[in-house]
């Protein structure tokens, strides 16, 4: 087995691999071997997964990649993240990819659906639209529509059927997935020290590039590998950090938080891989049971509505209370419409139950970190200082 | 005891701004409203607030509400240069610079006591019918205003057309919802019954309205066009585009304004401006976005100063797209409602905006596009600047681009601005030139 050196290593190369180099690797595998990107927050992988092809996550080009095609195409006041993503694609480094993707998640990553059919004419791009009503008859129904719509693209895609056989086995498959990374963040809020955030990002980041069993088996592994570490426990401050769903922070600002003497305990980084929050049944109608699931048993985030005012922000309350968090950061990425207009609403229920928290905006290419460290070094200091009152 | 106050300097007399009677009419139409809105819980009425696309101003009219439209708001009390203190009130609050002006307009409103743009109380809405088209900020903004107000909340999500077209399931998304969600809430806060029969009533003044509209929007293919049709489009879609789409009065609003253009078009007439009638049609210009409001009168006189007229506006389709034959069917009501919902001009993907734009610069022979990029509004404006390629790319005419803000005035630049468009029109006058002398 890997020392867990070694497993966040390998993590690291495949998080600032650019060229998604594993992807290449696991198509050149085999012949025929398609690969579909998606970009955040969620798309039924399982589907993808089923069609015997590779999902894989794009998540914005980070703090590495130099975005000068992609500027072109949007003005000062949106976001990094649709910029990046174009850069990645006009400089060939996503045509690895067979298709794209587009979860429906807020205006610019819709747009940029339309924009991807203009510029990339030979690849398979679809805008997801999930449902913003929750009944199964209403939401549900319509759904299952939709999931319908990409099994027969993609099978076509694929050449051949997605069975129900095949559909069932991508499901158990990710069942297994989210059980081994639910494992992960259990452990991590029992004890953070253990496994730091700034692996354990890079553990889920590797996630978008790998074959769903292979990254099963590497979070299995590197779960295990870090229990045998002894690693000192800090007074530090358990804090969730929320608002960074899409548009991904720098691995620096986690690290910053963490230096500045938080344990991060809770997240929404990577939210695919914990959006479903159990097992998707493996029996009955299969469509009907991804539908069900999404609409009745996956997170909550901005870009989805809350049909009642008392839900809002239940969600992360009940994260900061499962997890024993003395706070809660809210880092958004600057332009996030969805983060940022979900803020104030969050922020009012977390006063009204008295926790504590700070907020700071960011881009994937944030460089400068010091004034992070330090607003998260003063936000923990005042939680630790005014919870030994 | 009342104190002498010392007398300013007699300013010199303004100059009286000219309006065509339609644009009186439609105003004294939008005062009557907000004087509604004012009274209605006075006299018993209910009220409600809505988007302005997927408005289903004719659905709420079967409920007898009395019917507010919050980006209406925002945008009237931008042009009374109002909305300034209330978006940096809304700031004050918490809200973030980055987000959209309207919202942080109208949430300053309310911190301010909801007094509406015309000085009488703006009530709180007794439901809110969150129509989810075509701009993600819509579910956000009600969130908010539910937050504060703790009012009933209705939501219809509407399907993006991601595949430029509107399918069977799509549809049948909206038809259910409406049934299942929408009518049952608002016959709840309401009291009244729904009476398909009455929605059928009002859907066929929708049409009447509807096709006069087009007439009046198209009246822009003539030389010279007769309408400016994004300044002067806005005060012709006020009506249909908010509380009075199925209402006898729009009806009778755009049959006046039809006949009123249609005289223009016989007299070979040019567009009313504030300062009077076009005298010279130098430019004909298609835009894409919606204008600034704070600042509209400068914004409108920086093109008629120039002879520029916009003849065909992507902004006056937002709250309905019904110049390709859509229109509101009594025989399908809720089906249709769907379907106008679905087309609205922001539920369109982007190769549908490219085709519609290059479609309006060819039929209103246009010699180009600009591009009113609007820092709040996302769902227009990202991915703006390809849409500006494509369309050079596939017409042949240049194309330019500015940036303001829908009610914010730090986000307007007058002087850049100004530049953009003088230098925009000599690339127009160039390339004219380049075509004769070859």
């Amino acid at each position: 087995m890997s020392t867990l050196a070694e497993i966040v290593q390998r993590c690291q190369g495949l998080f600032e691999d650019l060229r998604f180099d594993a992807v290449r690797q696991w198509k050149a595998a085999a012949p025929g071997r398609k690969a579909i990107g998606y970009m955040p927050i969620y798309v039924p992988r399982e589907v993808i997964h089923a069609a015997g092809m590779l999902p894989v996550g794009i998540f914005g080009g980070g703090d590495q990649l130099e975005v000068i095609q992609g500027d072109a195409y949007y003005q000062s006041y949106i976001c990094r993240i649709p910029r990046s993503t174009l850069e990645l694609g006009l400089t060939g480094r996503l045509d690895c990819l067979d298709g794209m993707l587009f979860p429906s998640i807020c205006d610019v990553i819709r747009n940029l659906s339309g924009m991807w059919q203009i510029l990339f004419k030979d690849k398979y791009v679809r805008y997801f639209d999930v449902p913003q009503e929750y009944h199964d008859a209403i939401g549900g129904e319509y759904y299952v529509s939709e999931l319908e719509v990409l099994r027969d693209d993609l099978a076509k895609l694929a050449g051949r059927p997605i069975t129900d056989d095949d559909l069932r086995n991508s499901i158990g498959v990710y069942n297994d997935n989210r059980r081994a990374v639910r494992d992960l963040y259990e452990y991590r809020s029992q004890r953070p020290w253990q496994v730091p955030t700034a692996e354990v990002y890079l553990v889920l980041r590797a996630g978008n590039v790998l074959p769903p069993e292979e990254h099963t088996q590497l979070v299995r592994d590197y779960l295990a590998a870090a229990e045998t570490e002894g690693r000192p426990k800090r007074d530090n401050a358990r804090v969730v950090v929320t608002g960074s769903f899409c548009e991904q922070p720098p691995l620096g600002l986690i690290k910053s938080i963490e230096m500045a003497g938080c344990y991060i305990v809770d997240d929404d980084l990577m939210l695919i891989q914990r959006w479903l929050l159990d097992d998707v049944p493996t029996e009955g109608n299969l469509l009907e049971n991804l539908s069900q699931a999404f609409l009745h048993r996956s997170a909550s985030t901005a870009s989805k509505y809350d049909e009642r005012r008392e839900d809002k922000g239940k969600f992360l309350l009940e994260s900061v209370k499962r997890n024993a968090a003395e706070g809660v950061i809210f880092a958004a990425a600057s332009f996030c419409d969805p983060a940022l207009l979900e803020r104030p609403m969050l922020q009012e229920v977390l006063a009204r139950h008295k926790i504590p928290y700070t907020a700071f905006k960011f881009a994937e290419n944030t460089g400068q970190m010091a004034p992070i460290r330090e607003q998260a070094g003063t936000f923990a200091d005042s939680i630790k200082l005014w919870s030994a009152a | 005891m009342s104190t002498p106050t010392p007398q300013a300097a007699p300013k010199p007399a303004a100059k009286p701004v000219v309006k065509e009677d339609a644009m009186l009419l439609q105003k004294e139409l939008i005062n009557r409203n907000y004087h509604e809105l004012a009274t209605a819980h006075d006299v018993g009425r209910k009220i409600s607030a809505t988007f302005v696309p997927g408005n289903l101003n004719e659905l709420l009219m079967c409920f007898d509400f009395a019917r507010s439209l919050p980006e209406t708001n925002a945008l009237q009390n931008g042009l009374r240069k109002r909305s300034g203190k209330m978006i940096m009130d809304a700031e004050r609050d918490g809200h973030s610079e980055d987000v959209c002006t309207y919202v942080k307009a109208d949430l300053g409103m309310m911190l301010a006591g909801d007094v509406g743009p015309t000085g009488e109380p703006l009530p709180k809405p007794d439901v809110l019918l969150l129509s989810y088209t075509g701009c993600f900020t819509f579910m956000k903004w009600f969130e908010l205003i539910r937050q504060k107000y703790g009012c009933e909340t209705t939501m219809l999500h509407v399907p993006y057309q991601g595949d430029g077209k509107v399918n069977r399931n799509m549809r049948d998304y909206v038809v259910k919802q409406l049934k299942e969600n929408v009518i049952p809430t608002l016959e709840r806060v309401s009291g009244v019954k729904f009476d398909i029969d009455r929605l059928r009533e009002y859907l066929k003044e929708s049409q009447k309205a509807e096709t006069d509209l087009v007439g009046v929007l198209q009246s822009a293919k003539n030389r010279p066009s007769p309408i400016d049709g994004y300044f002067g489009a806005v005060y012709y879609i006020g009506p249909i585009f908010t509380a009075f789409r199925g209402t006898p009065e729009a009806t009778r609003y755009y049959a006046v304004l039809r006949g009123e253009i249609d005289e223009r078009v016989r007299e070979k007439k040019g567009p009313i401006t504030p300062e009077g009638e076009l005298a010279e049609e130098k430019y004909r210009l298609v835009v894409e976005g919606p204008p600034n409001w704070t600042s509209f009168r400068d914004f409108w006189k920086m093109f008629y100063d120039e002879g520029a007229v916009v003849v065909a506006s992507t902004y006056s389709k937002v709250g309905g797209v019904y110049d390709f034959g859509f229109r509101h069917d009594p025989d399908r009501p809720l089906e249709s409602l769907a379907e106008y919902c679905l087309g609205c001009y922001t539920n369109l993907n982007f190769p549908q905006r490219i085709d519609m734009i290059c479609r309006y610069i060819e039929e209103y022979q246009a010699d180009g596009l600009l591009i009113n990029s609007i820092k709040s509004c996302n769902s227009f404006s990202a991915g703006q600047l390809l849409i500006l390629r494509e369309v050079e790319k596939r017409t042949g005419k240049p194309a330019a681009f500015i940036e303001s803000d829908l009610v914010d005035p730090r986000y307007f630049s007058a002087a850049n601005i100004k530049n953009r468009l003088e230098s925009y029109f000599q690339m127009i006058n160039q390339k004219r030139s380049r075509a004769t002398t070859h």
